[in-house]
């Protein structure tokens, strides 16, 4: 292995992206407008939530409850009757529908203990669970509230006051932007190298090269060094210029270690980008290939839904693909400032991970060879 | 068909100007070809003879000038339409417009319904014109297995289906092998006899087929140099043969670049000092032997030929003494050494050309010359000096800074042979370094190599179709069938046959071999001439099912072929089906929380004890103060910490404001949100129960609120993914599939078919969308299978409302496929832009995760447009909320525009000619 030879290999590559405007338009669309609109558009988990209110009660209290859905969490609650509410349910029109009862009040000062009914349409699985323990909260506090006021007994006032760290406004913008990135240095890390090897073996090139004194090991690893550079830049200028300046999203720690940990899990997903382009036979079986790859290791990576709330077994499985350590490493770095001390496990993890496809993608590569 | 009143001239071209970028192909060229006969064009590569041919027949847009073909404007769409059952063309390129997974007979079959011929009339006329192409046998053997000669019969095969009146052929014969190259022009001399009104337009390399032709016009530089028969040019010239008539047409300063190649007798050879040895080298491919027990010895400095039919071994044999291939059996040495894949010292004594052009097309002359010599590790010092000699030597250093897509033909070769000796090789393997090169290049390449040869006794291993390079080699080999029949001298092979030319000789061999007569073309060519198939009348239909039919059925066909591309779909789908629906959980558990508990009662107890005793909670060991909370949180291990003040107790008794304080862990807001909402609720219904256990009912303002969670009871996360999940999946696989099947076409050039044939820009997107369309819902009903069947989902709804909504889906997802492909031609960038364009919107902005009423700027417009949204109320409609089409029809409405709204945005972006 001679680092000369895979440096002008590598070199190489890099030549043929410039001339390449498509696909280098490509990368600029896919780190600056995509990470920039998804960023925008994601809404908070709360926001706007559609709610309907039937109040079948018609008193201060209800009114006063009807009064309390403030925006940006929900929308201006749309008074319906109880016969509207399962036709708008019925076309996701509201997430939530709030019945109050007739004589909600009365019932209430009279020892009673109505009962509000809450529906939630379970299908929208974001809005449902955080939504309806907030409406709970709200609703509680509503006639609470109102009951201190009209009883003038000395109850207690336990407060609770949540404060979020790191993100103190809950800003759903910081953490889709950079989640954003990362799914986009996964795409298109593993795109950039496959296909690198792929045109080289449809054009015939890759035979040229090995009548020459270059080895496969060589080969790979200069499509390795070069595609990944490519898109280690391109994440670093989309973290200091799109989200840092653009969206002003702060980033609480070190973006020297947060970039190593890319470099880390660059060298996993372009090796991996060699494996699937050896298994491949043509582009279009490459194509298909990216998918399947591509679907399962944005979803489940914990940077588009929780991870404690997967099911164990994906858990597990997951932790064997470098976004899942990507992800964690990211959010401890960027948002909670964590430093080496706390995120050496994933740093290891994902080294781990990338020798191991790094080994299993060669030995596939050499055995294409053949 | 021809009208005699019309001018005798098959096509007129006037004033005909062509760029690509900056290079002038075609320099304001006016020409008109004579009907009826047999018209060629000759010239250097590279000066736009391919160019011309194709606007000739209409597979190119006109840039300036004007061109006229069967008596009417090519530029004129309409006359393009009606004239182009009446035109054959035959790209440049062994079999470029065949299909390789397409077996002979579905090739043909598929061009015969292009033309609206019927199944019969087509049987009968591919039996017929495959017996006299000699193909007759081969009907099921798939093109890409075919040899070279094979393969440009099968495309004339194809051509000559329809009856052409004009039949275009560009560099029909370059890289065939003498014998198939004569069986090519027999057949096509039995053709113009049996149809004396058809006119030939050919271009060539070989002087000796240009000297059969009845009209030749030599170009040069995108201009014409000369016209006339061959007679009037070797008159007009003084020339005794085409090629010295053709090097006297050209400039001066071409002129002047070329010598006589002249051959210096053989050294006396060391008998002992052998470069390549071969012994008993075999070759198998499976059951297929490709080289069979095939032995020779080179000697140092010799130059050593390798002939034979196209297919039979002569590159496999090369690349076993490259160490390209571990032969099967037998031994390969070079300068006495085994040949070792390993071994990078012997690499760097060899010097290697494959039969394509294979250098980086992304990198200049210099920039592969460079890239070359670093590789093969000479000192970086002598770099510069070392290009500068090639660029010299090889006359590059004009062309230094130029891409090779934009040199001819001759000056690649020339530069692949320089890259091949930039490290001063001692063995030079050349695999066809001449095929489609012209005259003056060809010489200019062979002074190169005899120079080599004998000034550096450079060892040389050059296969050629060529006879006359055969001639100047010390010794050849002639091969078939992976057999060597001869091996020695051209002059005693010349001799031993009692042959005129060496051709002669090589020809008596291989039909030996093949126990093939040279009348068997010309008896079988008179029975076909006996059974002529009348010609269907044209169709002229503007939209014509048949056609659309015959896309769709070899779409389906190469679909067959290539299982792997369904399977993956299909298989594909159901895993990512499963992995998203259990993955996607919004039902967040198992968080980790802490407690920092200054008052430390029975009271802060029970506080604590409620929330421990949720199921989403799981409590670790207390905090001890804000420092341990600090690090912890930081650390990811807590996502939420409680802070109970001291006192808590005695305030809550004594009815007291107190201040209870919660941490949550905010990098993922999505999860925090949810844990605000579980503390909030638990916190409130703690209060409740402490008011209501102190102060009683009245008091405590006892109630409740019973939460339903509707459509999905159990909460369960797949009951809510998987109808989510469904219309991504049905989005992603055939978006790409479609997308591909095109784009690669254009890469791999097929797409000419549809450049050249009566085919309409719709037919063809429709006739593509078809059979993905069916896969596509093969793949719903798999999906809805699966979902109900294994995942248990309940399917509440009209299934009838879900399938027609899959079907309009899907039309919608194919043809987005076929957008994208009608602007990107590389299979890359659709990868890349297929991913881009469908992932994002779909997971992100289409209702999957955020319901599209909650999005907001740009995302909210995407989700407002895109028909995934749409599909997604849908499936979730009849899946879990037992909707039928009456509740879901505004959901329709945006589904059944999408699809036919995108093939006719392709049919606009869609080019019907290349440019």
């Amino acid at each position: 292995m001679r680092p000369g030879t895979i440096f002008y290999l590598g070199m190489k590559e890099l030549q043929g992206l410039v001339r390449d405007p498509i696909l280098i338009g490509l990368i600029i669309y896919a780190f600056t407008i995509a990470v920039y609109t998804e960023a925008e558009s994601v809404p908070e988990t709360l926001n706007n939530a559609p709610i309907a209110l039937v109040d079948e009660d018609n008193s201060p209290l209800s009114r006063r409850i009807g009064d309390s859905f403030l925006s940006p969490y929900f929308k201006q609650p749309v008074m319906i009757t109880a016969g509207e509410m399962d036709a708008r349910m019925d076309a996701g029109t509201d997430t939530f529908a709030l019945d109050i009862p007739p004589n909600f009040q009365s019932d209430l000062i009279a020892g009673k203990a109505p009962v509000i009914q809450l529906n939630v349409d379970a299908t929208r699985m974001t809005q449902a669970f955080s939504g309806s323990g907030y409406l709970q909260s709200i609703v509680t506090t509503e006639v609470s509230d109102f009951a201190r006021a009209s009883t003038v007994e000395q109850a207690p006032n336990v407060e609770l006051t949540l404060r979020s760290r790191f993100n103190p406004e809950l800003n759903q913008r910081w953490f889709a932007s950079v989640m954003s990135i990362i799914d986009n240095v996964t795409m298109l890390s593993i795109i950039l190298t496959g296909t690198a090897l792929i045109r080289e073996r449809e054009h015939g090139t890759i035979e040229h090269l090995l009548v020459m004194p270059v080895t496969p090991i060589e080969i790979m690893l200069s499509k390795v060094w070069s595609m990944g550079i490519v898109v280690f830049c391109a994440t670093l200028f989309s973290l200091i210029v799109i989200v840092q300046l653009m969206l002003q999203v702060p980033i609480e720690g070190s973006l020297a270690l947060f970039m190593a940990g890319a470099a880390l899990h660059l060298l996993a997903t372009t090796a991996m980008g060699i494996a699937l382009a050896t298994i491949a036979g043509s582009m279009p079986q490459f194509g298909l290939l990216i998918m399947l790859v591509l679907l399962p290791l944005q979803i489940l990576s914990g940077a588009t839904t929780p991870r404690e709330s997967m099911p164990a077994m994906i858990q597990t499985i997951m932790l064997a693909a470098p976004n899942t350590h990507f992800v964690l490493m990211a959010q401890a770095i960027l948002y909670r400032g964590a430093s080496l001390s706390v995120v050496w496990p994933q740093l290891i993890w994902l080294a781990g991970i990338a020798t191991i496809l790094f080994t299993f993608s060669l030995r596939g590569f050499r055995r294409s060879l053949k | 068909m021809v009208d005699p009143a019309e001018p005798a001239f098959v096509a007129r071209l006037m004033g005909v100007s062509h760029t690509y970028g900056t290079t002038l192909a075609l320099d304001g060229i006016s020409l008109d070809i004579p009907q009826g006969r047999m018209a060629g064009f000759i010239g250097p590569d590279g000066v736009g003879k391919s160019t011309l041919l194709s606007l000739i027949a209409g597979a190119r847009s006109i840039q300036r000038g004007d061109v006229q073909a069967l008596g009417g404007d090519m530029r004129a769409g309409r006359h393009r339409r009606r004239v182009c059952p009446a035109i054959a063309y035959m790209p440049q390129g062994l079999g470029r417009n065949l299909y390789p997974t397409l077996s002979v007979f579905e090739n043909a079959d598929f061009f015969g319904s292009l033309f609206g011929q019927n199944k019969a009339e087509r049987q009968q006329r591919i039996r017929t014109l495959l017996k006299r192409t000699g193909l007759a046998g081969f009907e099921d053997r798939p093109a890409g297995k075919l040899s070279g000669g094979m393969k440009q019969k099968l495309s004339l095969c194809c051509a000559l289906l329809h009856d052409p009146d004009l039949l275009i052929l560009d560099e029909p014969t370059t890289g065939v092998d003498p014998l198939s190259r004569r069986q090519f022009w027999n057949l096509i001399d039995d053709i113009r006899a049996a149809r004396p009104q058809i006119s030939v337009i050919v271009a060539t390399a070989y002087m000796e087929e240009a000297a059969r032709f009845d009209w030749l016009a030599a170009m040069d530089s995108g201009k014409v140099l000369a016209t006339g028969s061959p007679q009037e040019i070797l008159a007009h010239t003084g020339a005794a043969t085409l090629d010295d008539a053709f090097i006297a047409l050209m400039p001066e300063d071409k002129r002047s670049a070329h010598h006589a190649v002249e051959l210096q007798p053989p050294p006396s050879f060391d008998e002992a000092d052998f470069a390549i040895e071969a012994q008993d080298l075999t070759m198998r491919f499976g059951a297929f032997t490709a080289v069979d027990n095939v032995s020779f010895r080179i000697r140092r400095g010799e130059i050593f030929g390798f002939l034979g039919s196209n297919g039979c071994g002569k590159s496999t044999t090369m690349k076993m003494l490259t160490g390209l291939l571990p032969a099967s059996e037998g031994t390969a040495k070079l300068f006495g050494r085994q040949v070792d894949p390993r071994d990078m010292d012997i690499r760097r004594r060899v010097g290697y050309m494959s039969q394509a052009f294979s250098l980086y097309t992304e990198l200049t002359v210099r920039q592969n010359l460079d890239l070359h010599a670093r590789i093969f590790r000479l000192p970086p010092e002598t770099i510069p000096t070392r290009i500068e000699e090639m660029g010299r030597r090889f006359q590059l250093l004009e062309v230094m800074d130029t891409l090779p897509d934009a040199l001819p033909l001759g000056i690649r070769q020339r530069l692949s042979l320089a890259v091949a000796l930039v490290h001063s090789p001692e063995v030079l393997i050349l695999d066809e370094p001449t095929s489609g090169v012209d005259p003056i290049a060809r010489d200019q390449l062979w002074a190169m190599l005899i120079e080599l040869s004998r000034k550096e006794k450079v060892t040389i291993f050059i296969s050629t179709h060529f006879m006359n390079e055969a001639e100047r080699c010390d010794r050849i080999s002639l091969m078939h069938a992976g057999k060597v029949l001869v091996s020695d001298t051209p002059a005693a092979i010349q001799e031993n046959r009692q042959a005129a030319t060496l051709e002669e000789a090589f020809i008596g061999y291989l039909e030996d071999a093949t126990m093939e007569t040279p009348d068997v073309v010309a008896t079988e060519s008179e029975e076909g001439s006996d059974t002529p198939v009348p010609a269907a009348p044209p169709h002229r239909r503007l939209f014509d099912l048949r056609r659309i039919l015959s896309f769709s059925r070899r779409e389906a066909l190469e679909l067959r072929r290539d299982p792997i591309r369904a399977t993956l779909a299909l298989i594909g789908s159901v895993i990512l089906m499963f992995v998203v629906g259990y993955g996607i959980n919004m039902d967040v558990q198992n968080l980790t929380f802490a407690v920092l508990d200054r008052d430390d009662t029975v009271a802060s107890r029970d506080y604590v004890a409620n929330i421990a005793g949720s199921r989403y909670f799981i409590e670790e060991p207390p905090l001890q103060d804000y420092a341990d909370l600090d690090g912890r949180m930081r650390g990811g291990r807590l996502k939420l910490a409680i802070e109970i003040p001291a006192g808590f107790a005695e305030r809550v008794a004594r009815g007291n404001d107190v201040e209870i304080g919660a941490w949550i862990d905010g990098a993922m807001p999505q999860r925090a949100e949810t844990i605000r909402g579980y503390v909030q609720g638990m916190h409130a219904a703690w209060l409740a129960r402490h008011m209501r256990e102190t102060y009683g009912d009245a008091a405590a303002a006892s109630f409740s609120i019973e939460t339903r969670f509707r459509y999905n009871p159990g909460i369960e996360s797949l009951v809510a993914m998987v109808p989510a999940v469904i219309p991504l999946l049905l989005l992603l696989i055939p978006a790409m599939l479609t997308a591909l099947s095109v784009v690669r076409e254009k890469e791999l050039g097929s797409i000419v078919n549809f450049y050249v044939t009566p085919v309409t820009r719709l037919e063809f997107l429709l006739g593509k969308q078809i059979p993905y369309l069916v896969l596509g819902l093969a793949n719903a009903a798999l999906l809805w299978l699966f979902a109900v069947l294994v995942f248990q989902v309940p399917f509440t709804g009209s299934l009838l409302t879900f399938a027609a909504a899959a079907l309009l889906y899907v039309a919608f997802s194919t043809a987005f496929g076929l957008l994208v492909s009608s602007f990107i031609s590389s299979q890359i960038a659709a990868i890349f832009g297929t991913t881009l364009m469908t992932i994002i919107p779909a997971v992100q902005f289409s209702g999957m995760i955020d319901p599209v009423s909650s999005l907001q700027g740009l995302g909210a417009l995407i989700g407002k447009i895109y028909p995934t949204t749409y599909f997604n109320i849908i499936s979730r409609g009849t899946f879990s909320k037992g909707l039928a089409f009456e509740n879901l029809g505004s959901a329709f409405l945006p589904l059944v525009v999408a699809g036919p709204l995108l093939i006719a945005a392709a049919t606009v972006f869609l080019k019907k000619q290349a440019r």
